[in-house]
């Protein structure tokens, strides 16, 4: 299956992905309308520390902590993408303790958040389109 | 504080409406022109310090941002210009010699631009390149003067050793040292894949660039920087530079912050230490002189490699080519005086040295009147710019051309010409690995490859236009080229009849 990875040799900690990320998730179709004046809640997130950076997001594990700790069946893993239910969601916060990447996130609407490969805007995760210096890619490994 | 003479040269303009204050121009501006200012929660910049590299405004997600150069003005005077004044300025304060980068920015003629190429029409078709095949593959070399048989009358293999390339483009020297690590990676994987060869400049060769060998040409320059017999194997063939178009007479000085481990075992110098070539090879004063060192050369690699020697386009370039065609040289390569450079002297940059298009037309020229056009290959560079620049230094009698600062703008470089700050923000020269790693050699190399495709394209359709299937047959052709807007002298010199004639 593919996923995204990021190759933390080419990753420039410029951030793009976050704001790409939330433009995609915004359902908004201008960037500028989207994401101005806005305090974004991306579901990719850059780890830095002086000159080492990278990109994390979900890593659609084989065997998902988080789908396990779900209590209200919210959480699925279906052809080995992860998702979320919003409905299902009772926002209890399992999935953010359980999952060691630090990959699911509260959103500005009370239940969780999660990268699910962009399969609801179609194509290639905007993240991966928005990479400058192609540190993130899609695909088998 | 001391009065600041010198007023931006650059603005940048931000489009507030647009700034999503993303501060991706921020994190990305080696300069640290964009700062977010926290008190206003607005983005701010210092003009002062934009070199107009324009790196800000391509990232920019939302196109918020675009540079301008300032209207802020000298009173008028076509005598002292704005530049000629703040350079005095800048002089004033440093008491240090300016410095600049790439190639030449002054006004002078280009020549490539005043020449029309020809095209067929009835009497000899012309061909199409997609239905026809066309030749492109060109071979460097000294050529044998007649054909030799055995006792038996069989041929003789009296071929001085050649290089092959799929079409009539190389990229030339940048050394391991002025651009970085990344760059000369994607150079040489783009040389692979193009059939064609890449230039190590006086650099020396890094061990990982080894396995790239089959398509490297090393350079031996007057600071002899990572010379040894691995590195002269490893190679297609031995370039000796004499000198360099963007500043002819010159040596090199690569300062020792940029020396750091790797390059100072590529170059085998101590870490910190300056990197000084010196204006001319210490052991070389005469045609004589040069023959000992190409025949060195030759000895150490067993006569099986080329040997290239490289001069800057300089008053008397016929004459010395002249000589260098005689010293066993293979090839000749000639740099015209709009070559990039790393960093040279702005004064020696912008006032040394002459157009590439007439050095070359008046080499050729005499070699051929001498007759000993067929010891020698000639290569140029200094400014080929376009396919149509290539087509033209072909016709003008080049056997193929070097490119370095249209390979570089493949890459990213926007020409802001402060290579020699060293703060590169598209990772190209520039040794900081913060720096470095913005060029991905796999975009890199695709792109450098995409720009000679695309070339291969439009010469093979120029080619085709002429009705010439083989770039053989255009080699030397003056007669599908015309000057416009040139004067008789230039026309004599270019060797070339003007439009209409």
């Amino acid at each position: 299956m593919k996923r995204i990875y990021v190759n933390e040799k080419w990753c420039l900690g410029c951030h793009l992905c976050e704001y790409y990320c939330a433009f995609a998730n915004s359902n908004i179709k201008n960037m500028v309308d989207a994401l101005k004046d806005v305090t974004i809640r991306p579901r990719i997130k850059i780890e830095e520390l002086q000159s080492i950076s990278f990109a994390v997001s979900c890593r659609h594990c084989e065997e998902p902590l988080c789908v396990k700790g779900c209590i209200s069946g919210a959480l699925t893993i279906k052809d080995g993408v992860i998702t979320i239910d919003k409905n299902k969601c009772v926002g209890c916060y399992t999935c953010v303790l359980s999952c060691p990447y630090g990959a699911v996130s509260p959103s500005d609407h009370g239940v969780m958040q999660k990268c699910e490969l962009c399969t609801q805007n179609g194509g290639e995760p905007a993240c991966v389109k928005g990479c400058i210096n192609k540190a993130i890619v899609f695909e088998e490994r | 504080m001391p009065i600041n003479f010198i007023h931006p040269e650059y603005e940048v303009i931000r489009d507030f409406n647009k700034c999503i204050k993303c501060r991706v121009c921020e994190r990305q501006c080696s300069n640290e022109v964009h700062k977010l200012d926290p008190d206003h929660n607005i983005m701010t910049a210092d003009d002062s310090k934009c070199v107009c590299c324009h790196r800000c405004v391509s990232v920019c997600p939302t196109k918020a941002l675009k540079i301008v150069k300032s209207d802020h003005t000298f009173k008028t005077n076509s005598n002292w210009m704005p530049e000629t004044i703040t350079e005095i300025y800048r002089q004033a304060e440093s008491g240090g010699v300016l410095l600049s980068s790439m190639g030449n920015p002054k006004p002078f003629p280009v020549y490539w631009d005043k020449i029309l190429i020809n095209a067929s029409q009835v009497t000899n078709p012309s061909i199409d390149p997609l239905r026809e095949p066309m030749e492109t593959k060109t071979f460097l070399g000294a050529k044998p003067n007649k054909i030799e048989r055995d006792k038996d009358g069989r041929l003789i293999n009296n071929l001085p050793p050649q290089l092959e390339l799929t079409l009539p483009i190389m990229f030339s020297a940048m050394s391991y040292g002025s651009i970085s690590y990344n760059a000369h990676e994607s150079l040489a994987r783009a040389a692979r894949e193009l059939g064609i060869y890449y230039n190590t400049g006086e650099g020396g060769l890094h061990e990982d660039f080894y396995q790239y060998g089959a398509n490297t040409i090393v350079q031996v320059a007057s600071g002899r920087f990572g010379v040894h017999k691995g590195y002269l194997d490893a190679a297609a063939a031995v370039e000796i530079k004499m000198g360099q178009g963007a500043k002819p007479g010159i040596g090199g000085h690569l300062p020792g912050t940029k020396i750091g481990s790797d390059i100072s075992k590529t170059r085998m110098i101590p870490e910190g230490t300056d990197a000084i070539s010196p204006a001319p090879h210490h052991d070389i004063y005469s045609i004589e002189d040069l023959r000992q060192l190409v025949y060195s050369l030759k000895e150490a690699t067993e006569y099986k490699k080329p040997v290239i020697v490289k001069i800057a386009a300089v008053h008397n370039v016929a004459a010395i080519a002249s000589g260098i065609a005689r010293s066993g040289a293979d090839i000749i390569s000639i740099d015209g005086f709009r070559g990039g450079t790393g960093a040279a002297p702005t004064r020696i940059r912008d006032n040394v040295g002459i157009p590439i298009e007439l050095a070359l037309a008046s080499v050729d020229e005499r070699l051929r009147a001498e007759g000993i056009r067929g010891n020698v290959s000639l290569v140029i560079g200094g400014s080929v710019r376009s396919s149509t620049d290539v087509v033209k230094a072909i016709a003008l009698g080049a056997d193929a051309v070097y490119i370095g600062t249209a390979a570089l703008i493949a890459l990213g470089c926007h020409l802001c010409r402060s290579c020699h700050t060293g703060l590169c923000n598209w990772g190209i020269a520039t040794q900081k690995a913060e720096l470095v790693k913005r060029l991905n050699p796999e975009v890199g190399y695709t792109r450098l490859v995409n720009l000679i495709t695309a070339w291969r394209h439009e010469i093979t359709e120029l080619m085709g236009c002429m009705g010439i299937n083989s770039i053989e047959a255009l080699k030397g052709n003056r007669l599908m080229l015309r000057g416009i807007g040139l004067n008789e002298k230039e026309l004599e010199i270019l060797g070339i009849k003007h439009a209409g004639e």
